[in-house]
């Protein structure tokens, strides 16, 4: 590059604007401008009227002071998220260690296992579940044949959210596949070495494979919690937030809110309040990552 | 030899028992979508409390009542998600790829800090953003078309995207730009001709994932989308689940099972790039 002249140089600099342009405006208008709005509109009482006007604090104060299934939605999707996510995880990173192993067919079990995450999402899959999980439904069918009583998977309220964080460990593939990714990374010569000074397998999981794998799993961690505080497909077509709101997670009581009772105001209050908590809870894992993760370089 | 030959059986039998498990497990995994698939030819008697995977009595007409069932038919339904998802993966992959080479290839003002706010937009909670974009769609009048999903795809609002499309230009040889330059090449001609070519990978990943994750879409569709004349698939099931209250269950079966169908053939028509997909930007994260 050092052959062009400067004025060559600017062109080219104009030219990469040119080419990020679409993306500019997208983020311009269509992420950055409703995210401050957002902000704006949760010290309104606006409801799709054309007047509205500026009530201060008036959303927040109500939110926390008088709506009771606020603080409900908030505890049952903290709870859904501190259920589904670890478990999701564990498990994705178990199946990867075994089918790091050189083991046959591996290409087969890994198509099999990730079918479900491309699924998981549907409303299909959605209806499945509640027939599968229903009192009289197939898992019941299974532990009656076994003659174990059945149990309210769907019907009980201390279940429910249960049931539900299964359908999303259910689609642990594309964690399974990053992580099977991230394994094949690791230099096979350190488990030699290992071996050499006479290492158990457990001991190379917890000093060679774990901790080389924890920027993956700090990556998977965090975007997989994020999607989870967001969870609505499960809980409105399964559960519709029952039995006795037990499944009742914060983006259900935000479509309520903002759609069904058109308190776009109170809502875009809801939905802050949902980001602060997204960022409180991602900012501790950042943190607490400084303890936990490992670089090879030594740096972040 | 003796205890070469126990420890080469002891191998033995540890590869079996994992092949096992393995299987068991995607048995597991697989089975809800093959009970399913069954089911659907099941009258309700036995869909319900029912161990047995082959229906005793087999409904034939499931399939074709689902489909006539509502006010319209399914075909309807499939028409509309195909016309809501087709432009959408179109235009992701023109724009994403444009915005991509732009970051990957060029310097410009700025660039290190526009580059970490697409970054983190990856992170941005959608709910936190869509009720004001509610509001400007219906202030465009927006409402009830594919608008609200074509357009925020023509301007490449799916950072994911950018980013993986980043990834696999870092990949590419810069000596490949440079001799195309010199060439006499412009710089978009260099995107077409040189590049194009060699990101088809890329890109057949990425109109997989988009079109899946679309067509998978409920949120979105549920609430910009209100007359049944244009409902996608998604909301189709729904209002079906909704209205057959104890019919027939076998009819929502067999819809549901309709409905993952173009899913499940692109999967397994293109896992691999699947794979590759979502491992490539994974660990680069």
């Amino acid at each position: 590059m050092k052959g062009q002249s400067i004025s060559e140089r600017k062109r080219r600099q104009y030219v990469g604007l040119l080419y990020i342009s679409p993306w500019l405006l997208g983020f311009l208008i269509f992420q950055l401008y409703p995210f401050v709005s957002s902000f704006v509109y949760s010290f309104t009482n606006y409801n799709m009227t054309s007047n509205f006007k500026f009530v201060g604090l008036k959303n927040y104060v109500e939110i926390f002071t008088r709506d009771s299934q606020f603080y409900n939605s908030l505890r049952v999707t903290i709870f859904y998220v501190l259920m589904a996510v670890p478990m999701k995880l564990v498990f994705a990173l178990f199946i990867a260690m075994i089918l790091n192993i050189r083991i046959k067919y591996v290409n087969f079990y890994r198509t099999v296992y990730y079918l479900p995450s491309i699924l998981g999402g549907s409303v299909a899959v959605s209806v499945l579940w509640r027939f599968l999980f229903a009192d009289n439904g197939l898992l019941n069918a299974i532990l009656s044949f076994f003659g174990i009583p059945k149990i309210g998977w769907l019907s009980n309220p201390k279940l429910a959210l249960f049931t539900i964080s299964l359908l999303t460990v259910w689609q642990f593939g594309s964690s399974m596949v990053i992580f099977l990714a991230g394994l094949k990374q690791i230099p096979k010569e350190l488990y030699e070495a290992a071996t050499v000074d006479g290492i158990s397998k457990p001991g190379m999981f917890f000093r060679i494979t774990l901790p080389l794998l924890t920027p993956i799993i700090l990556f998977n961690l965090v975007m997989q919690m994020i999607i989870a505080f967001q969870e609505f497909t499960a809980s409105f077509v399964i559960t519709s937030g029952g039995p006795m709101k037990a499944t009742y997670l914060y983006a259900m009581k935000l479509y309520d809110e903002g759609f069904l009772f058109m308190k776009m105001g109170y809502a875009s209050a809801l939905s802050w309040i949902l980001f602060i908590v997204i960022m409180i809870f991602t900012a501790l894992i950042f943190k607490s990552s400084e303890y936990w993760t490992y670089y090879e370089d030594g740096g972040h | 030899m003796q205890r070469k030959r126990k420890e080469k059986n002891k191998k033995a039998v540890k590869t079996a028992l994992t092949h096992i498990f393995l299987i068991f497990l995607g048995l597991i995994m697989i089975y809800p979508l093959i009970w399913m698939f069954f089911s659907s030819f099941k009258p309700n008697n036995e869909i319900f409390g029912s161990l047995r995977l082959l229906p005793k009595q087999v409904i034939w007409d499931s399939y074709y009542r689902g489909w006539n069932s509502g006010q319209f038919t399914y075909g309807l339904y499939f028409k509309n998600s195909f016309i809501l998802v087709i432009p959408v993966v179109l235009f992701t992959l023109i724009s994403s790829a444009l915005v991509a080479y732009g970051f990957a290839r060029f310097n410009f003002p700025l660039k290190k800090i526009l580059f970490s706010i697409m970054i983190s937009t990856l992170m941005l909670p959608n709910a936190v953003i869509i009720i004001p974009r509610y509001i400007l769609f219906n202030r465009f009048n927006w409402l009830n078309s594919y608008k609200p999903f074509t357009v925020p795809s023509i301007f490449a609002c799916h950072p994911f995207f950018i980013f993986m499309m980043v990834q696999f230009f870092r990949g590419l040889p810069r000596e490949l730009d440079e001799s195309a330059t010199i060439d006499g090449c412009n710089t978009f001609s260099i995107l077409i001709r040189i590049h194009m070519p060699l990101l088809k990978p890329a890109l057949f990943s990425a109109a997989i994932f988009q079109f899946i994750w679309t067509w998978n879409d409920f949120f979105n569709s549920l609430i910009y989308i209100n007359s049944v004349r244009k409902y996608t698939i998604s909301l189709a099931l729904r209002m079906t689940l909704d209205t057959a209250a104890a019919a027939n269950w076998n009819e929502i079966l067999a819809m549901s099972t309709l409905a993952i169908v173009p899913s499940v053939l692109i999967f397994f028509f293109a896992q691999n790039y699947f794979v590759e997909g979502i491992a490539t930007t994974g660990i680069k994260g």
